[in-house]
């Protein structure tokens, strides 16, 4: 008889090794829906490798892609590791984009030392405060907060709709439903010439450093794993679980926010309602192939949006649909979540007999 | 303001009940899985895995029920994914569940357009026809308002019957209950905790991805991206305001729909004054209160997200 048992402590090589493999998993099982559309393969595997590492423009569209990723994956892992549910970094994008561009598209005139680190803070802000309403009624109702950040994301985005119909809309713009342009001076600068990729992804690298020292070292980072561990025995050594809670769903809140600001300031420049194909859901498969750890999100993120812009460069060339994407992304979520039984538990042949016995 | 006369309209009741159709079967779905003992998030992966497989089948010519057949299978299968990975294995359900929407979002997805690669308008099919019954469909009010719905209209509510009967009457019922309260009992008893945590994901599944059919089957006659537009959360949400009982959850469907119905009503009247997305949002918003009201004093399921291992106490 094979019973299964926890392993005591599971090693840095599963913890590693478990995501990694995970990924190539899933990436080979796109084999499957690419047969299933009539396409050859290995040219198909090697157009995707192409959409990525083919040239110096590919690359850096992935880097591009990459940086919204860091910032919700480090939005659900900060989250997730506290055991709170943060499942809107969708909608907590958007309030952090439309912050972005009530401010500054015209509404405070200043030179980009004083206009962008106002834009980044209000950003954040919006975010936060979207994510501060189902902690507070998680906090006081006991409102499952799963549910109220799914349903905020929906609230989010109609608002999103008004707001562009209405009081943010351009008056230059035709009349279609998005937002004036950004001020240059409100503009995260390009890394490269010529190239998408701007200096969000410096701020995302800088915030997940900071996490992961935060998470680690610090008196809150210490708070927060035990209230996400144990929040019964947090209270008991005299951690308040409610207001550790609460600060955690700030800080997720504000990262998450940052990904619209990184995506209207960096990016796009004007705000539309399709600025986001979903980074705050994605952001939860960044989180959980990271381990829940600030310095794998960026890992992780790199590997989801590869998979994104490479699945992109091969759909345009052989005709399959770019949903490959999304199918490879779940698959290696539910990949990863096989993978973390396996790397917490092991299989034990126990002698029948003996189990009689005991 | 005329609410009264949209009140008493049967038109209007009779909107009431398409719009709750949908959720009536995602919230009995739910309430499955969930008497169980398992929060089953792939909800809303699931409606458009049984909305895109169902409209699919009777595209390719599978005929109404069996369109409805083999959405009820898709969303078994889906859901089957979900229990072996939160009940034998015992993973997070929260994330399990948000990976199997992922995933059956994509694989509709994905499915659709390499089906129909370029299309311009989603092709149509025949949906269900109002039932016409000699009589009863020629009363006045309540001829409209329940003798011209759908086929599956009936089936939903035919299924809060089966339901109620299965949670309240049965010996099944007794041991879907107790599983999802107190795994360990059932265990002592000699049933398989994991075949019935199973079993009950996989049938509340199917019942949801019915909710999905209804959609392209019934009250639209096409697949689109997007349609199913929070339906599945709202379903969860209404679980929980149903204290997950059969005859509540038909309830706060039906309320839900009936405030649904009447916004787009209002709409027209009040249009003017106040922007369209306050409708639009104000299911959303109800949802997230009547979440509030009964939180603290829902009665869970105890062992719900608690996994069981067996030979550990």
């Amino acid at each position: 008889m094979i019973r299964v048992e926890p392993r005591t402590a599971p090693s840095r090589l599963m913890k590693i090794g478990v995501p990694i493999l995970s990924a190539v998993i899933a990436l080979a099982l796109a084999a499957i829906p690419l047969v299933f559309a009539g396409a050859a393969i290995g040219p198909a595997y090697v157009e995707m490798f192409k959409g990525v590492f083919g040239s110096k423009f590919a690359f850096s569209e992935m880097l591009t892609r990459a940086t919204p990723l860091i910032f919700t994956g480090l939005a659900a892992a900060l989250a997730f590791r506290a055991r709170l549910w943060n499942i809107g970094a969708e909608g907590q994008l958007y309030l952090g984009a439309m912050a972005a561009v009530a401010i500054g598209t015209g509404a405070v005139e200043a030179p980009a030392v004083i206009l962008l680190p106002l834009i980044i803070l209000f950003g954040c802000m919006a975010g936060a405060a979207g994510m501060a309403v189902p902690a507070v009624l998680k906090t006081r109702f006991g409102a499952d907060e799963v549910v109220t950040t799914l349903l905020l994301n929906f609230i989010i985005l109609i608002f999103l709709q008004y707001m562009l119909e209405g009081p943010l809309k351009d008056p230059m713009g035709l009349g279609w439903p998005q937002s004036s342009p950004i001020l240059d001076q409100g503009m995260l600068p390009p890394l490269m010439e010529r190239m998408r990729v701007h200096s969000g992804l410096i701020i995302a690298l800088v915030c997940a450093g900071v996490a992961q020292f935060m998470l680690a070292r610090s008196v809150w980072g210490f708070k927060l794993r035990a209230v996400g561990e144990n929040a019964f025995a947090a209270r008991h050594a005299g951690i308040r679980v409610n207001r550790t809670l609460l600060s955690a769903a700030l800080v997720s809140g504000a990262l998450a926010g940052m990904a619209g600001v990184s995506e209207v300031a960096g990016l796009k420049g004007y705000l539309t309602s399709d600025l986001s194909p979903g980074f705050g859901y994605t952001g939860i498969v960044v989180a959980m192939l990271a381990g829940l750890s600030p310095a794998g999100v960026v890992a992780a993120a790199v590997f989801i949006a590869s998979v994104f812009v490479g699945a992109d460069s091969m759909s345009r060339a052989m005709g399959v649909s770019s949903y490959l994407a999304d199918l490879v992304v779940s698959t290696s979520l539910l990949c990863v979540l096989i993978g973390g039984f396996f790397a917490r538990f092991r299989f034990v042949r126990v002698k029948v007999r003996q189990r009689a016995a005991s | 303001m005329d609410i009264l006369q949209i009140l008493l309209s049967e038109s209007f009741w009779a909107a009431s009940l398409r719009i709750a159709t949908p959720l009536i079967f995602g919230v009995l779905g739910a309430l499955l899985c969930e008497k169980s003992g398992v929060l089953n998030l792939g909800i809303e992966g699931i409606f458009v895995a049984g909305a895109m497989s169902g409209w699919m089948a009777v595209w390719l010519g599978a005929g109404l029920w069996g369109g409805v057949l083999v959405a009820a299978a898709a969303g078994g299968f889906f859901g089957l994914i979900h229990a072996i990975l939160t009940v034998p294995l015992g993973l997070s359900q929260h994330v399990s569940g948000l990976g199997v929407t992922l995933f059956a979002t994509s694989v509709s997805y994905f499915s659709y357009r390499t089906a129909l690669p370029n299309v311009s308008s989603p092709p149509r099919i025949e949906p269900f026809r109002p039932l016409d019954i000699p009589v009863l469909s020629d009363l006045p009010f309540v001829g409209p308002v329940l003798f011209q719905q759908t086929a599956l209209t009936w089936l939903a509510l035919l299924m809060v019957v089966v339901v109620w009967y299965v949670m309240n009457r049965t010996a099944l019922g007794v041991a879907i209950k107790a599983v999802g309260d107190n795994p360990n009992s059932v265990d002592a008893q000699g049933l398989s905790v994991y075949g019935l945590r199973i079993g009950a994901v996989v049938a509340g599944s199917s019942l949801m991805a019915l909710g999905g059919a209804f959609l392209t089957m019934s009250a639209f006659d096409a697949f689109f991206f997007g349609m199913v537009n929070g339906r599945g959360w709202i379903s969860i949400a209404l679980v929980i305001f149903a204290s997950w009982r059969p005859g509540k959850a038909l309830l706060g469907a039906l309320l839900f729909g009936a405030f649904d119905a009447l916004q787009v009503r209002l709409q027209t009247e009040v249009g003017a004054l106040v922007p369209s997305q306050v409708f639009l949002a104000a299911p959303y918003v109800l949802s997230i209160i009547a979440l509030v009201i009964v939180a603290r004093s829902a009665d869970y399921p105890r062992a719900l997200l608690t996994p069981w291992f067996k030979g550990q106490r």
